[in-house]
């Protein structure tokens, strides 16, 4: 238990110190002082880290074995002690620890997931605003119908049909559902990209379309993408958490966010800490990463550059 | 204007004709069939079961079911419901209802709390008030819907015991009641989910709105209306806020989607008997028509929403055009 709480200080410290380092070095630059100018950016930083730091260290930080039933009878639905500070569930399993391990599951999924919806949707964006013609349509009105369908209801559908799903799958699928708004951002701005000088430079040395894309219009485009990535990892985590609540996202025994407030649904009036908890969890993780995002999205505004 | 709309109409049949297809591959393409004895029930055998599919045709070759799927679907027609025994048109007419009047009074407080949110925090911009309401908003925005729901039940609903705990209505009281109980009834139940769906909402509206408030704030006839010695209130009632309003009435097609995906939890959360819970509840059943259907109806909707959202927006915008080459 002690080793709990000095690792919990030490990584408070460490992340509040680390988002204060961070923003003095940063301060330096236009782009970074427009990023900190944000009230809740150093915040953010900082909440963000503790929590990716808490889910690297999870074996350091959490008390006991997250899946570990020690008293299934006298350890029931126990209120916050010392001893366990979130309290137990109906399993008899710590909160704390599993709101640990938890984090990595819930941070892991999030981040995975939104690098594979940003590839596609960066991919498909790029070649329909670089080709254009028949190609852009085509894929245009396939985003088109991905954006009509509620993208609860496609995940709901895939993943409740398959059910026993992996978690790599999982991850896959949420991806799969969740390019269509990144592909129409990538493809406006490759739009306006290929026009440029550059561009026909590139292609006058020779290079071919695939490297025209990939090597000189994609990482024009980043700025959008890294604002869209900080946004979409915590519109992810809260998919997951609302697939896991719905009882078809991450499975148990494996602890998620989302599991986790599902198990302590109907335990609601007697032990409400079992859901609380991993609610103010999500809550923090994704408030961080909004605050983030649209620091970001001010500090790589080109229009703001000048200034 | 009449050729735009006929083009962004059709538009949207072709979406939702192709929503169709790919429910119908997905269903199709997904292991495991519906009638499958489960394992402890031993009791259907499975010349029953060869029955049963026979009966909904589910022994046809695959595009014969299509076109057959296709066919009824124009007709009006979304077949029977496996689990209900029952055409799935009355299934959905049962929760539609239920959704819409979710759905409106979700929309009302979305709107209404978000719009007058963004517009005070924008004339108070960068004070202590705005810092406060933003983090507040920036909470609400980032909250799981369902957890939320979960929390509004336990506090109001199980602490204060203001507050029924779920439901469309009183299961034991309701059909006693004189008409206007019944209504205060219904009402009574609808306070907690539409709260749930409009907090989540007005969060994200009063952040949009604020933003364009401040852009707008910033104009010359913000400042000629202010010269003219317009009083504050009236030059950000008036002036400001009318033009601020625009991007958001474009908000409102938009948050169609998520607002039926947040159906699905909070309906889930408050056992209200819509069509997000009918959807959840007929895909862990693996009914075919019934989940179908509903994605069907889920994709018409948000497809005509975003046709009337721009609509909305040309009416209330005179510098917007219709039919100038954005037709997709």
């Amino acid at each position: 238990m002690l080793r709990t709480w000095v690792s919990l200080a030490v990584l408070v410290a460490g992340s509040t110190g680390g988002a204060f380092a961070l923003r003095r070095r940063c301060e330096r630059t236009g782009r970074g002082r427009r990023f900190f100018r944000h009230p809740t950016a150093t915040t953010g930083v900082a909440v963000l880290t503790f929590f990716v730091l808490v889910a690297v260290c999870a074996p350091l930080v959490a008390p006991y074995d997250p899946s570990a039933q020690p008293d299934p009878v006298g350890l029931q639905n126990r209120p916050p002690s010392w001893l366990h500070p979130f309290g137990t569930d109906l399993y008899s399993h710590d909160v704390l620890s599993r709101v640990v391990y938890g984090a990595q599951v819930s941070l892991g999924v999030g981040t995975l997931a939104m690098l594979v919806a940003l590839t596609l949707g960066a991919v498909v964006g790029a070649i329909a605003g670089y080709t254009g013609r028949w190609i852009d349509a085509v894929l245009m009105r396939l985003v088109d119908v991905g954006i009509a369908v509620p993208r609860m209801f496609l995940l709901l559908m895939a993943v409740a049909l398959w059910s026993r799903l992996p978690l790599g799958t999982l991850i896959v699928l949420i991806g799969v559902t969740g390019w269509f708004g990144t592909s129409r951002l990538v493809r406006a701005e490759v739009l306006s990209l290929r026009e440029r000088p550059f561009v026909d430079a590139a292609r006058a040395l020779g290079a071919r379309s695939g490297r025209v894309i990939f090597g000189h219009v994609l990482p024009n485009a980043a700025a959008p993408l890294i604002v869209s990535a900080a946004l979409g990892i915590g519109h992810v985590m809260l998919l997951e958490a609302a697939l896991s609540f719905l009882g078809i996202g991450v499975r148990p025994p494996v602890a998620s966010w989302g599991n986790m407030i599902a198990d302590g649904r109907d335990l609601l009036t007697i032990a409400p800490w079992i859901s609380l908890v991993p609610g103010l969890g999500i809550a923090a993780v994704v408030m961080s990463l909004n605050a983030v995002g649209d620091a970001l999205r001010d500090a790589l505004d080109p229009r703001e550059e000048a200034t | 204007m009449t050729a735009w709309l006929l083009r962004r109409l059709a538009a949207s049949v072709a979406i939702v004709f192709a929503v169709l297809t790919l429910t119908f591959v997905l269903i199709h393409l997904a292991p495991g069939t519906p009638f499958l004895p489960s394992t402890d029930d031993r009791s259907v055998g499975p010349e029953i079961i060869a029955r049963l599919r026979r009966q909904y045709g589910l022994d046809r070759p695959l595009p014969v079911q299509y076109l057959k799927y296709i066919g009824s679907v124009a007709h009006g027609e979304f077949g029977e419901s496996f689990s209900q025994h029952r055409p799935v048109a009355q299934a959905l007419a049962d929760a539609v209802p239920n959704t819409v009047l979710l759905g409106i009074a979700a929309l009302v407080i979305e709107f209404t709390l978000g719009i007058a949110l963004g517009a005070y925090q924008a004339a108070r911009a960068r004070r202590r008030v705005d810092a406060a309401l933003s983090h507040l908003t920036l909470f609400f925005y980032s909250v799981p819907t369902f957890w939320l729901g979960l929390a509004l039940l336990l506090v109001f609903g199980q602490w204060l015991r203001w507050l029924p705990v779920g439901g469309v209505s009183d299961p034991i009281v309701h059909d006693t009641l004189p008409w206007a109980g019944r209504v205060f009834d219904t009402l009574r139940h609808l306070v907690l989910p539409a709260c749930t769906l409009g907090l989540v909402g007005a969060a994200g509206t009063a952040r949009y709105q604020r933003a364009a408030m401040l852009e707008v704030i910033h104009q010359d006839y913000i400042r000629t209306a202010r010269a003219k010695g317009l009083s504050e209130r009236r030059v950000l009632l008036r002036h400001a806020l009318r033009n601020a309003v625009l991007p958001v009435i474009t908000l409102l097609g938009l948050s169609l989607p998520f607002l039926l995906t947040g159906a699905v939890l909070v309906e889930t959360v408050f056992s209200w008997p819509g069509m997000g819970k009918l959807a959840a509840d007929a895909i862990f059943s693996r009914d075919y028509p019934v989940v179908t259907a509903a994605a069907i109806l889920a994709a018409a909707m948000v497809a005509l929403s975003s046709v009337v959202a721009d609509l909305l927006t040309a009416l209330a915008d005179p510098r917007v055009r219709l039919g100038d080459g954005d037709a997709a």
